[in-house]
């Protein structure tokens, strides 16, 4: 198979690390930019909701708000995070038009997806590493199963890092990397149960809420600290392996037509 | 024989099985109490230079056989367009069936006005641009079925600047290499040669962003090599450059012409393509109007116009015989020579009359003028006979 340049691997994986590098280097020179602020914004749920509202709220599924919400705070910011890095470099790659060193370059079309995805995952799990940390300063978080948090939070950081390319390909305008985020990001994530469960919705809304896919996510993580799930976790792995599969497929195809890449 | 330590992981570089494209390794020679004997290198078997370049460390440079572009694929065209055809979204067909082709070792400059199809060209050869149809090889590797083949063996400085702005010069030149699949020390010892011979080495560190103009055309030349292609494309590098930089430029790219880069030039400054290139294509509307080499070339040219300083006043100048001459002011003329007159003839018929020439030069650069006429001709085609 042509494209899969099995004559060169040696030659791929050098080009592989070097994309990761470049990314991973990208993320941390702008620390400032890109790791404090969630730090900052999800310290701040925590004292808000967690501390403040949540001691009014009481125990939800058994647990003390502060607990309930942590995971999906943490996958709130693992989402925002993938998502973000990967749409803002590969449009910034594309505005400044650096994406070309890319393509006049052998590297091939996955191994260039590869790249910003890892540097997508990388800062999504990194931020979601510091937010664990600030959680366990507001709640006694005991990992319940350690394979289902790792798989679930490292699938949810492939998805939306792939989510982000694919924006990123299509984005003219800086305008158009903020729209996803802001108009369909935000709003799934939000009620994707992150600071309810949706056992207190009325029947319709919870029908309503079974197809937000980030409802799946944020119960599987959920499931994996806390062991309590308002979904079948079977369902979750099923819905985010699909479409990593389709996300996957999706990027290539647009990669291999040069969809906002070439004339 | 003085005591040499070749600091190269090269050295002694036949004992090296390299894999790909070959590059020139560099080195530093440190010496001990001696001066290095230029018989060095050939006493090794290899071809190179040294360098001075402190009191006890010599630059080396070592140009092995198997390095040597000049050796590789002799029947083989460095670049090759077959059919091609592009014809953009909006509609605009910028080119129509281009045949072309390159030969190993050529410096061949393509010549258009703007607009004309040249970027097109390059955009569809470094992949940047899809073809409507048609083919591209370069060495014989098609850019569709053998893409890391074929990309292997390009270089390619655009005509605009698209390095990442906030990296520093070292981080564009090594991550390109990177790009290309060669290791890390490889791509060190690539860097700091390529920064070296483009006066950029003490720029390693700096930002991209905070270079001069020139300083960042250098560096798209050096993020260029630095996977030691076999063919070089530089779409107008010279543009906006000083000429003091440009002629650097030219002898840097003439350099590494003469080591067997393959180069082809796209420019506005025809003197530069006159100066440079062995061969010309000229491409308007889309076709390649033109291809050939710059002495058959400019022997199409039917007449040239220079421009004499003259010691006497123009109002004395005796009747020139058979030769076109405007008096441009007091003391300059303007004389048209044709092809089958000489500048002897010329002169000849001036010192008969007694006038001194005092300085003398071609009114247009000669492919300009060629240039200009061929595309003026297109405009205005000569009336048919009735």
């Amino acid at each position: 198979m042509a494209a899969l340049y099995p004559a060169y691997p040696k030659q791929t994986l050098i080009a592989l690390r070097t994309l990761v590098w470049k990314e991973t280097h990208r993320y941390l020179r702008i620390w400032v930019q890109t790791l404090v602020p969630p730090a900052i914004t999800m310290t701040l749920y925590f004292i808000i909701f967690g501390s403040l509202i949540g001691s009014r709220v009481g125990v939800m599924d058994g647990y003390s708000f502060m607990e309930f919400i942590a995971p999906g705070i943490i996958m709130m910011s693992v989402i925002t995070n993938s998502y973000t890095n990967v749409v803002s470099s590969f449009f910034g790659a594309k505005f400044q038009r650096h994406v070309e060193e890319l393509l006049v370059s052998p590297t091939p079309n996955y191994v260039i997806l590869a790249g910003y995805v890892a540097g997508g995952v990388g800062r999504g799990l990194f931020t979601g590493l510091i937010v664990t940390i600030i959680a366990s300063f507001f709640a006694d978080l005991e990992i319940h199963n350690i394979p289902v948090t790792i798989s679930v939070v490292f699938l949810t950081a492939v998805l939306f890092s792939l989510g982000g390319f694919i924006n990123g390909v299509f984005a003219k305008k800086f305008d158009d990397i903020a729209i996803v985020p802001t108009f369909i990001l935000t709003p799934l994530t939000y009620l994707g149960g992150v600071f309810y469960s949706i056992s207190m919705l009325p029947d319709f809304w919870q029908g309503l809420s079974m197809a937000n896919p980030i409802l799946y996510m944020v119960n599987a993580f959920r499931y994996g600290i806390l062991g309590s799930s308002d979904i079948p976790i079977m369902t979750a792995y099923t819905l985010v392996i699909g479409f990593i599969i389709a996300g996957t497929a999706l990027s290539l195809h647009l990669l291999k037509r040069g969809t906002g890449l070439r004339s | 024989m003085p005591e040499l330590l070749c600091q190269s992981p090269f050295h002694p570089i036949c004992s090296q099985k390299r894999e790909g494209p070959q590059c020139p390794p560099v080195g530093y020679l440190n010496l001990l109490n001696s001066t290095p004997d230029p018989g060095w290198l050939s006493i090794h078997e290899q071809p190179g230079t040294l360098q001075k370049e402190g009191t006890n460390s010599y630059l080396c440079t070592l140009w092995p056989r198997p390095c040597d572009h000049r050796l590789g694929f002799p029947n083989m065209n460095a670049l090759s367009l077959r059919q091609l055809n592009k014809t953009y979204s909006g509609g605009v067909t910028a080119l129509h069936d281009v045949d072309l082709e390159v030969t190993p070792g050529d410096f061949f400059g393509l010549l258009g006005p703007n607009g004309a199809g040249k970027t097109t060209i390059i955009g569809i050869v470094a992949s940047l641009v899809r073809a409507t149809s048609g083919s591209v090889k370069i060495f014989g590797h098609d850019i569709v079925t053998e893409p890391w083949e074929a990309k292997s063996n390009l270089g390619l400085v655009p005509q605009e600047f698209n390095f990442n702005q906030f990296e520093t010069v070292s981080q564009i030149v090594l991550n390109q290499a990177g790009y290309y699949g060669i290791d890390r020390r490889t791509a060190h010892e690539r860097a700091e040669y390529y920064l070296r011979e483009l006066d950029l080495w003490g720029k390693r560190n700096a930002s991209s962003r905070s270079l001069s103009g020139g300083m960042k055309r250098r560096l798209m030349i050096a993020r260029a090599l630095v996977h030691e292609p076999r063919l070089l494309i530089l779409d107008e590098p010279t543009a906006g450059v000083d000429i003091e930089l440009r002629r650097s430029m030219w002898d840097f790219l003439r350099q590494m012409n003469e080591r067997g880069t393959t180069i082809i030039l796209t420019t506005h400054y025809l003197e530069e393509a006159e100066s440079l290139c062995r061969n010309i294509g000229i491409i308007d509307g889309g076709r390649i109007i033109e291809n050939t080499d710059m002495r058959s070339l400019l022997a199409k040219l039917k007449s040239q116009s220079f421009v004499l300083d003259i010691s006497s006043a123009v109002g004395d100048l005796p009747n020139i015989t058979d030769f076109y001459v405007v008096p441009i002011d007091e003391q300059t003329i303007e004389v048209e020579v044709r092809g089958d007159q000489t500048l002897s003839d010329l002169f000849k018929q001036l010192n008969a009359a007694g006038v001194e020439v005092t300085s003398m030069k071609n009114k247009a650069n000669r492919l300009e003028e060629l240039f200009v006429r061929m595309l003026g001709d297109r405009d205005n085609p000569p009336a048919k006979a009735v």
